[in-house]
């Protein structure tokens, strides 16, 4: 608008002034706008804002009309690309109750894995889901989680998650699908369900189970299989054994001085392993030399994340451990039908002393046998259990938490033999990748192309969709409406975070249309089935509690009344028992049996103890690749029974001579832009007559090498004749790591304190902070408690919005992870001890990367923060080169994806995504500190004890961190840091970190000498 | 000068140890002035420059690319966050030393070996400062911000952090490059002048007579000349040594094992000299040679640059030495293995290299007066100087980084070919200003040495 219209009409403030005179002046007004009734304010409003102007609504030009039909034009193929929901949608004038732009909510829910549920609490912004949190109402997950929990959100918002109905490889309709259901419903009913097949992963949902229930009662003909590749049959027939009946194991850790584990990885897989990491972790928590620690014994094969933790580690062959299950049991008094001697390998009098340190603990010790033992070895651990007197204290039986507990390789060797036989007309598969990861002697992929009919439900448009007819992408656990058990059967509701973002439906909502109820949703469908089992008059009362809880309450079932069968089969000198080399299969730490393969976080995830990452290896002990001439990242043949595959080798400390632990999950063909083609398939040597281990291994070195990448290295060095690992001994050199044993403690409780040379508060020119007001925050981390099992790296990496930077770059000593996991070895190679140190941002009060930057881009903080301003870095990167800690990371690339739309969502809003050329490190959280904050002064009140909790602190299973205010002398960090073992890293270089560490302690039997 | 004035032939004879025998003004001024005002640019010239020149457009090509996707195409990584960059900026730093070391220190002592080599030793200094220059801006992650290390009146009211070494780089370098350049400068104005007067291109007259700035040769002239010269070597005199000394405040202000050290500043400036003056050397012989300078580039020169660089090569022998003990005798655990992984560790070749090209031939060969005075060993000893001194940046940089206080943290530094490109790059860029200005501008000073001629006329005649 030109400055002559503005002299033509003066703003007529006056006349506005008369109007307001002539009301009397009692008029409430809040605005000039509030006036806007009178004809001298529109007047003038039509004047300054002539697009509002009627008359110009009124005539159009021919100039206005070109513009809009040309902009309409454009528009009109826009629209193609915009999804309208055919619903009728609601502006948002009037915004829903609860949700402030700005303020998250979170909703209870669980998460299904291997069927079992862990309680979650979602982080969810303006309706986005961006953080995991364990739901502390739920008694698998007691507020924290594992590490697939943390990564389940990136898989929802995973853009290469199947999007469209495939029909033959095509896109498809619904519709149709829905259609063909239909029919196919007809058709069966006829057939009373003859050629009628279901194939699912293990199923813990009640509400599924009585799906399937009625599915099976209408077709009675047909049948529902399952299988998973890490199926926990073993566990199921050992139980059988033992019992002659299934029935679930809960151990409780916490009623438990001494704990034997026989190649069992209870903290870190298995149901329940968040909540034994959080009890066993309490039995072993030390605040004084008057504490007491259980003692665990652990039998394993290979380090794993459970092993590392224990007393005494023994490392064994996996088809040795049972010859020390039968001679544990022997000597416990279990009556076992032959006599059997501990293996080679076991210390003279090793046994001995285990049997006497349980049988001095009666009723409060567990035997816990691994998933991956043969069922003997759970039928002696629960006849060890039995004799010890723990059953109904430290370990009690409930009925199977699973709905339909099936050996699953048998089950799948059902459905091939009955595929041969041309007995399948329809295979419907619920979730599952049998293509890929079905075991070689089952070529699942053959059998499968012998349906006529094949569906295939799933996340991903996988190895197996590409083979089905009809593939219909699902929608992820926090798009849908589910229920599922926990490990002690408390059931809990899955309650959608958000609507499906591709479309996708659930299992349920397919069932339903056989069922012949076409129509319910996944809501009605899981409601109805609580309705029916808990009725009531005030059901929708309760329901939304439960909701909110996100636990059904007495749910869990109760204690089962058990009767051992006499005499257990003792272990057979088998096949397992001659010489050569054996194989060995394990889950992937991080990818576990590929269904996370396509989730970069998983991926980039350093493995526990070796800190590989981006790939999968054949790992084997120090003695064995020094006999065999294989040194890390060789290519070796791997051949089991007829079949081989190429593997890198890897050597693993700690792992138990004459075999190789290969790692499944890898070599997918069909994973997605971050999964396919990675690492190698082991499935491919994998046999469902042996799928833990095998004896008969050949290998076969090539001449190929292959590059590995980890983010920790190692180097094993001869030194004086004796091979050490040179980072470890120069970090127990320099007092990095402080490890003692219990009995040590107790004697010299301050053994691992900082001399008072090195705590003395050098001088300096520049004037000190004042840290004796507000909130002083600061860190502690208890390595007794601190299991190594990743959560708070990913917990991190979720709330921080930390980027994925891909092989070649962490290769190159880039990764971004700004808490990282040091692994440590002590002692002998072969028989290391394992220690791990968790390692955020130390937080120095004389922060050595604040006084050389530049720019005053990392700044100190009145609290003691030591605070990263992104905006204002450079990236001369001379804060990193002089952190003394090394927890500074740089974005040497534009490493934070910008560009993909689907992963916008899982930001975190209130953390800056990170550009190019910046430094970023650990900031404490800062943004949930400031959360608190502005609640506390809303409140006119100060943050409490264990308001403000860090994202690594709040998912640690073990509660290993603990974070607060350090001048509060009643909250828990200032009483960690006034423990004796409290130590700090690095003291004598006078940084002065906030962060501080409780030293390990190890609980020995002084009968066992190491 | 006014050649029309009637002036006492000058003639030097017989030969003086810094000036050829049979040397006259006139013959002075053609021979220098020669270089630049012929007609025929010589052959090896385009090939020299021509060579250079590929190099500016690999340096071209890697700082595209640079800009254009980060500084992650380099080696750098974490803990080696500064790599071949920060290398380069010191090597180049340090050559710029000798220049005005030569110019303004040698001026206040009254030296006369200076005159015939202090022009290219200055232009030296303007040039290896520019190549350096160019790296602290190269290597910042954001380097669009660069600005942001002045202290320019922000709207946000943001100051740098005074405490960095770097911001105090800025203000060392800055201001080194400002003095050398006008020191520089002013050396030339009265050979602009002669070459005004010389050159008969009418428009190769007016551009040199706008580069001497109304030059006159008058008394008054030649006085002010000499006043502001001996002004500006008074400032560039403290700056030789301060400059280094902040560079290697960069290192020894951080906590770094290796870095952290009180002996690096006088153990820079002693290094600094001794590349810079190797660097003289370098690109002295080779323009003698072509040029056919030998009259004004005597073997006595040659000879006293040799010492000097024994003389500076000591003072590093000697830096190193106790570094070495000092790394011992503090009783300092991180220090101790600095060191020991510096000589055994993964590095322990360029270690030694670096020991025997600084240290071992230099030492032992610069003792000897035929080498001294042989230009092809001369020559080769101070290339061996100069890849010495680039390793020991390199072994300090990278170094003591790699493995310093948190054995989890450790890493190894690999330079990737972007790392390479930049390096030869940044000499190619080098030779380029140096081709250039020996085509355009007096490599050697003709008023002084025709001042030269004066003065040992003057002085075999008493």
């Amino acid at each position: 608008m030109s400055g002559k219209d503005n002299l033509q009409t003066p703003i007529d403030l006056a006349a506005v002034r008369s109007a307001l005179a002539k009301s009397g002046g009692k008029r409430m007004w809040r605005g000039l706008d509030d006036l806007a009734e009178s004809r001298e304010f529109r007047d003038f409003r039509d004047h300054e804002y002539p697009y509002d102007d009627p008359k110009s609504r009124l005539g159009v030009s021919r100039r206005d009309f070109l513009k809009v039909t040309g902009a309409a034009t454009t528009l009109l193929g826009l629209t193609a690309c915009t999804k309208l929901p055919v619903e009728k949608i609601v502006p948002y004038v009037n915004a829903p109750e609860q949700i402030i732009p700005g303020h998250p909510l979170f909703y209870a829910t669980s998460i299904p894995f291997r069927g079992y549920g862990t309680g979650l609490l979602v982080e969810s912004h303006m309706g986005r889901p961006t953080k995991a949190e364990g739901n502390p109402d739920h008694p698998a997950s007691l507020g924290s989680t594992d590490i697939y929990a943390q990564a389940s959100l990136l898989d929802m918002y995973d853009p290469d998650r199947s999007q469209v109905v495939l029909r033959e490889g095509h896109v498809g309709s619904y519709s149709d699908f829905l259609d063909l259901l239909k029919e196919l419903r007809g058709q069966y009913l006829a057939k009373k369900g003859a050629g009628l097949r279901f194939l699912t992963e293990a199923v813990t949902s009640p509400a599924l189970a009585d799906q399937f229930h009625d599915i099976l009662t209408q077709f009675p003909q047909a049948k529902w299989h399952q299988y998973e590749p890490l199926a926990r049959d073993n566990v199921r027939a050992g139980a059988k054994m033992a019992f002659g009946e299934y029935v679930e194991t809960v151990y409780h850790f916490d009623q438990a001085d001494v704990v034997v584990a026989l190649d069992s990885d209870f903290m870190s897989s298995g149901p329940g392993s968040v909540r034994y990491a959080r009890e066993f972790s309490n039995k072993r928590r030390v605040t004084g030399p008057d504490s007491s620690m259980s003692r665990f014994y652990a039998v394993e094969c290979t380090p794993t994340v459970t092993g590392v933790q224990a007393d005494h580690r023994l490392r064994l062959k996996s088809s040795d451990v049972d010859a020390v299950a039968g001679s544990l049991a022997a000597q416990l008094g279990v009556k076992v039908n032959s006599v059997v001697t501990a293996p080679a390998g076991v210390p003279a009098g090793w046994i001995e002393a285990v049997v006497r340190d349980l049988q001095n603990h009666k009723g409060a010790c567990v035997v816990v046998a691994g998933e991956q033992q043969p069922p003997v070895v759970h039928a002696l651990a629960h006849a060890m259990n039995d004799v010890l007197g723990a059953v109904g204290k430290s370990v009690t039986y409930t009925e199977p938490v699973e709905a339909n507990p099936t050996g699953q390789f048998q089950s799948l060797r059902e459905l091939a033999s009955d595929l041969d036989n041309g007995v399948v007309e329809t295979l419907v598969l619920f979730g599952g990748n049998p293509v890929y990861d079905a075991p070689a002697d089952i070529p699942f992929l053959d059998k499968l192309q012998k349906a006529k009919l094949r569906i295939h439900l799933s996340l991903y448009d996988n190895e197996t969709a590409e083979y089905c007819h009809w593939h219909i992408p699902e929608a992820h656990y926090l798009e849908s409406w589910g229920d599922a058990r926990a490990y002690d059967g408390t059931a809990g509701i899955i309650q959608p975070l958000i609507a499906p973002l591709y479309n996708g439906v659930s299992a349920h909502e397919i069932l339903t249309v056989l069922q012949g109820q076409e129509g319910r949703t996944g809501h009605e469908i899981v409601r109805e089935y609580w309705m029916k089992q808990k009725p009531g008059a005030n059901f929708d009362e309760q329901w939304e509690v439960w909701l909110e809880k996100g636990v059904i309450p007495d749910t869990a079932f109760p204690p089962k009344k058990v009767a051992l069968k006499a005499g257990v089969d003792s272990p057979v000198a088998g096949s397992s028992r001659e010489g050569g080399l054996e194989v060995v299969f394990r889950p992937d730490p991080t990818v576990w049996d590929g269904r996370y393969t396509n989730n970069g976080w998983l991926q980039e995830l350093p493995k526990p103890v070796s800190k590989l990452t981006w790939d999968n290896v054949a790992s084997v002990s120090p003695t064995t690749a020094q006999r065999l001439g294989i040194s890390n990242g060789d290519v070796l043949k791997v051949s089991m029974g007829g079949r081989s595959v190429t593997a890198p080798a890897w050597i693993s400390v700690g792992q138990a001579d004459d075999c190789f632990v290969v790692y499944l999950g890898y070599g997918r063909r069909r994973a997605g832009r971050i999964g396919t083609g990675i690492g190698y398939d082991a499935y491919v040597i994998r046999s469902s007559q042996s799928p833990w281990f095998a004896s008969g291994l050949q290998i076969q070195k090539t001449s190929d090498t292959y590059k590995l990448v980890t983010t920790q290295h190692h180097r094993i060095m001869k030194e004086n004749g004796v091979e050490t690992e040179i980072e470890s001994q120069t970090a127990f050199q320099r007092g990095l790591l402080r490890v003692g044993t219990l009995e040590n403690f107790k004697q010299n409780p301050d053994f691992a304190k900082n001399p008072p040379e090195e705590t003395t508060q050098a001088q300096s020119l520049y004037p000190p902070y004042n840290y004796k007001e507000g909130y002083q925050w600061g860190m502690s981390i208890d390595l007794n408690a601190c299991i190594g099992c990743n959560a708070c790296v990913i917990a991190c990496q979720a709330e921080n919005n930390i980027a994925v930077v891909g092989k070649d770059q962490v290769s190159r000593g880039r990764e971004m992870h700004w808490l990282r996991i040091d692994s440590y070895f002590q002692g002998d190679l072969d028989q290391p001890k394992i220690y791990n140190e968790p390692v955020p941002c130390m937080q120095c009060e004389n922060a050595p990367c604040e006084y050389v930057c530049p720019v005053g881009a990392t700044v100190h903080s009145p609290e003691g923060l030591n605070e990263m301003i992104y905006n204002r870095c450079v990236g001369t990167r001379y804060c990193s080169n002089n952190c003394t800690y090394k927890v500074r990371h740089f974005n040497f690339f534009l490493y934070s994806d910008w560009n993909t739309p689907s992963l916008f969502g899982l930001r975190n809003p209130d953390v800056t995504v990170r550009s190019r050329g910046v430094m970023e490190k650990c900031t404490y959280c800062v943004q949930r500190i400031n959360e608190v904050k502005i609640k506390a002064e809303e409140a006119n009140r100060t943050i409490q004890d264990g308001e403000v909790q860090t994202a690594c602190q709040q998912v640690c299973p073990t509660k290993a961190i603990v974070f607060g205010d350090i001048i509060d002398s009643n909250s828990r960090v200032a009483k960690l840091k006034g423990q004796s073992r409290n130590y700090t890293l690095l003291a004598d270089l006078n940084t002065r970190p906030r962060t501080t560490y409780l030293a390990k302690l190890r609980n020995s039997n002084p009968e066992i000498k190491e | 000068m006014d050649p029309v004035i009637e002036e006492k032939p000058s003639l030097v004879t017989p030969e003086s140890p810094w000036i050829g025998a049979g040397q006259s003004y006139a013959s002075v001024t053609d021979k220098i002035g020669g270089i630049v005002l012929t007609e025929k640019t010589p052959k090896g010239w385009f090939l020299g420059f021509g060579i250079a020149i590929i190099f500016v457009l690999i340096l071209n090509m890697a700082i595209s690319y640079l800009f254009a996707v980060g500084v992650g195409i380099w080696g750098i990584n974490v803990p080696i966050a500064w790599g071949f960059a920060i290398v380069n900026f010191v090597w180049w730093i340090g050559i710029g030393h000798a220049g005005t070391l030569i110019s303004a220190f040698l001026l206040l002592m009254r030296q006369k070996w200076r005159t015939s080599i202090n022009r290219f030793a200055e232009a030296m200094t303007i040039f290896a400062v520019m190549c350096a220059g160019m790296f602290p801006l190269l290597h910042m992650g954001r380097p669009w911000l660069f600005y942001w290390m002045f202290p320019y009146p922000d709207t946000m009211g943001v100051w740098p952090q005074f405490r960095s070494p770097l911001v105090w780089d800025v203000f060392a370098v800055s201001t080194y490059f400002t003095v050398s350049l006008l020191f520089w400068y002013t050396g030339l104005i009265p050979d602009f002048g002669t070459f005004r007067d010389k050159a008969k291109n009418l428009f190769v007259k007016k551009i040199y007579g706008m580069l001497s700035m109304g030059w006159r040769g008058s008394a008054v002239h030649w006085k002010r000349h000499e006043t502001a010269s001996l002004l500006l070597a008074g400032i560039a005199t403290p700056l030789v040594v301060s400059v280094h000394t902040v560079v290697s405040f960069d290192f020894t202000i951080a906590l770094v094992p290796g870095w952290h050290s009180t002996i690096f500043p006088p153990y820079f400036v002693a290094g600094a000299i001794y590349s810079g003056f190797a660097m003289v050397v370098m690109l002295g012989i080779p323009l003698r040679k072509f040029y056919h300078l030998e009259a004004f580039i005597t073997e006595r020169h040659l000879n006293n640059m040799a010492k000097l660089l024994l003389a500076t090569g000591f003072i590093v022998t000697y830096s190193y030495v106790m570094e070495t003990f000092m790394a011992f005798y503090s009783g300092d655990q991180y220090e101790r293995y600095m060191m020991m992984n510096r000589m055994t560790g993964p590095y322990a070749p360029w270690y030694w290299l670096l020991v025997a090209c600084n240290i071992v031939i230099p030492m032992t060969f610069l003792w000897s007066h035929k080498i001294r005075t042989n230009t092809v060993s001369l020559f080769l000893i101070a290339t061996t100087v100069q890849i010495g001194m680039w390793l020991e940046r390199f072994i300090i940089v990278v170094t003591s980084l790699h493995r310093d206080f948190m054995p989890s943290a450790w890493g190894m530094y690999y330079p990737t070919k972007w790392d390479w490109a930049v390096l030869t790059g940044s000499m190619g860029l080098f030779l380029t200003l140096f081709y250039l200005f020996i085509r355009v501008m007096p490599a050697i000073s003709i008023f002084e040495v025709r001042e030269l001629v004066h003065k040992t006329v003057e002085e075999s005649a008493h």
